[in-house]
């Protein structure tokens, strides 16, 4: 159903989620530039409700996966297939189209500096000509979920580069999409800030149901979002219980909801998903792909050595 | 027999590749260009439309460059009977001044050095903003909302610098034909009626014509350059300095250089 003073989203092929199939999938990429090759066959999935954690050393190639999924870029060799679309052999225009389902996030928050954060928020809803009543309503509620209301007419100048990320996570999040792209949203934050955007993404997660695939070089990310969840009911965050799959939480339409009664549409007969999944870029390709305890308790001398580094 | 020698052979191979490098990136460049500016020009006819964006660049480079085309044009004007009356006075032809000034202004010195201001105040705006945007992952963040960057952002500056330059000369024509009369009135002795007279009664249908499609095209050129310039930007802020400069330069040296082709084609075209 429409909701009551929004226009309907035009219907077209990213509108549902393929049954059975991941939601994103990079098969054997190669890309390179003059200095060589960055990626060099690398193969991975996000399944529906999965978050995906992209772990590595800077310059591992993680930022040119979450460009390559949102196809601002496209590989030399290989397949991005994202909500069963081919995007890397997509034509920009259908691009354009695509990128309406997805949030991103940059990781230097990328936002529109000559327009106020509200402006920057409801972009993508000025761009789709929805009523000026609903986009108030929509900005005002983002920026509430991520405790930025007060400074909806200040300038991203005036942010602090915390309140920025919140606002570009706000931004992302606005259109309700069912994926979304971090791409290392704490990268260069305090300790303070780097766990409260992380618990912003816990939120999303768990009672939006965003699909997610992050970037980051901070392995802690990577154990906060594997090990806690959000509580909707008590509104907190707590650690999760291993053996409690989380339902899927993506809407009928293919959006995530942001309220509560968008994440009660999943149903309680929804299969368990995938829980998040860690992967260790290494040389160009996948060194480590498992669950956090797996990375955790690894043997593996690199491995031990990227997390005692990260420590 | 001449020969070649192994050795200078050797030599001279990576050199020529490098030559033939050199040459096919330059018309990747070129190409690039023409691509991008025929998607500006292509914009127009499809919807989305951003006329709001419009509107305001058509402020930004109109109104704002309104001051220094006013200041500059009756300097213009005031210099150019200074200089074409001393040479009159030697042949007793004053009165000649005003057609003189008028045909300089009209035909030639008030499309060109409009333009020229424009490239140097509004090309470089338009590069630095665009470039910044690029360097700040602004135009990918925007390509990431589903918009396009060459749509919100290339073709309202083209169709707002299109539309004002012709608007501009205009006005820079008649204020420094205002500022000729004044200096041909306070130094030559020159009367109102003598000097405005000779200078419309000079001009004709082709010298109008001349006059105000060069701005058009002129137009086409500074912020098509200059949209090219900054949304390849590389390099961060050094970067953006760079497509800065480059816009200002190559703008104005191509416009200047498209001048004298159709300054060519449109005297033949009126038979002068």
């Amino acid at each position: 159903m429409t909701p009551v003073g929004r226009l309907a989203a035009p219907v077209d092929q990213f509108s549902e989620p393929v049954p059975g199939a991941p939601l994103v999938s990079f098969q054997d990429i190669h890309l390179g530039f003059a200095e060589g090759e960055v990626l060099r066959g690398v193969s991975f999935d996000v399944w529906p409700g999965e978050t995906k954690i992209l772990l590595g050393e800077g310059g591992s190639g993680k930022t040119l996966l979450m460009k390559l999924a949102a196809g601002l870029i496209r590989p030399d060799a290989g397949h991005v297939t994202v909500m069963g679309q081919n995007i890397g052999e997509m034509p920009e225009k259908e691009l354009l189209n695509f990128r309406r389902h997805i949030g991103f996030v940059f990781q230097e928050g990328a936002l529109f500096d000559s327009m106020t954060v509200a402006e920057n928020v409801s972009f993508r809803l000025d761009e789709e000509k929805v009523e000026e009543s609903e986009i108030e309503t929509r900005v005002r509620e983002v920026l509430r979920f991520v405790e930025m209301e007060p400074s909806i007419e200040k300038y991203p100048g005036e942010l602090s580069g915390g309140m920025r990320r919140r606002v570009s996570i706000a931004r992302a999040l606005v259109d309700r999409p069912p994926l979304v792209f971090y791409d290392s949203p704490t990268a260069g934050l305090d300790p303070v800030t780097c766990q409260t955007i992380i618990t912003l993404i816990l939120r999303g997660r768990d009672s939006q149901g965003v699909t997610s695939l992050l970037a980051t070089q901070r392995v802690q990310d990577a154990f906060g979002l594997a090990n806690f969840r959000f509580d909707k009911n008590t509104g907190e965050i707590v650690r999760d219980k291993k053996d409690a799959a989380r339902p899927p939480q993506i809407s009928a339409g293919g959006k995530a909801g942001l309220g509560k009664q968008d994440a009660q549409a999943s149903g309680p007969e929804s299969p368990a998903v995938p829980p998040t999944n860690v992967l260790v870029l290494r040389g160009g390709k996948i060194y480590f792909e498992g669950a956090a305890d797996e990375l955790l308790h690894s043997s593996d001398q690199y491995l031990k050595e990227f997390l005692a580094s990260a420590e | 027999m001449p020969h070649t020698m192994p050795e200078e052979k050797e030599t001279l191979e990576p050199v020529a590749s490098a030559l033939v490098e050199g040459v096919k990136r330059q018309v990747l460049v070129v190409q690039d260009y023409a691509k991008l500016s025929f998607q500006s020009l292509a914009n127009v006819f499809t919807p989305p439309h951003y006329w709001t964006d419009t509107l305001e660049q058509m402020d930004i480079i109109g109104v704002g460059s309104l001051p220094i085309i006013v200041l500059t044009g009756f300097f213009i004007g005031g210099v150019l009977v200074l200089q074409t009356a001393s040479q009159f006075e030697r042949f007793g032809e004053t009165a000649l001044t005003g057609d003189a000034v008028a045909l300089a202004l009209v035909r030639e010195l008030g499309p060109a050095i409009t333009a020229l201001l424009v490239a140097g105040r509004n090309a470089s705006g338009i590069a630095s903003e665009i470039g910044s945007m690029v360097v700040t992952e602004q135009v990918d963040a925007m390509r990431a909302l589903g918009t396009d960057p060459i749509r919100k952002l290339m073709t309202p500056r083209v169709v707002a610098t299109v539309l004002m330059l012709p608007l501009l000369t205009a006005v820079s024509d008649f204020v420094g034909l205002v500022g000729g009369f004044l200096v041909a009135y306070f130094t030559l002795r020159l009367g109102p009626v003598q000097f405005w007279t000779r200078a419309i009664h000079a001009l004709d249908f082709g010298d109008l014509v001349q006059g105000l499609l060069k701005p058009f095209v002129f137009a086409f050129i500074i912020s098509t350059v200059a949209c090219f310039m900054g949304l390849r930007v590389k390099g961060g802020t050094q970067g953006v300095g760079r497509a800065t400069t480059s816009a200002v330069v190559v703008s104005s040296v191509i416009l200047l250089v498209v001048d004298t082709f159709i300054t060519r084609v449109l005297l033949w075209a009126f038979n002068k």
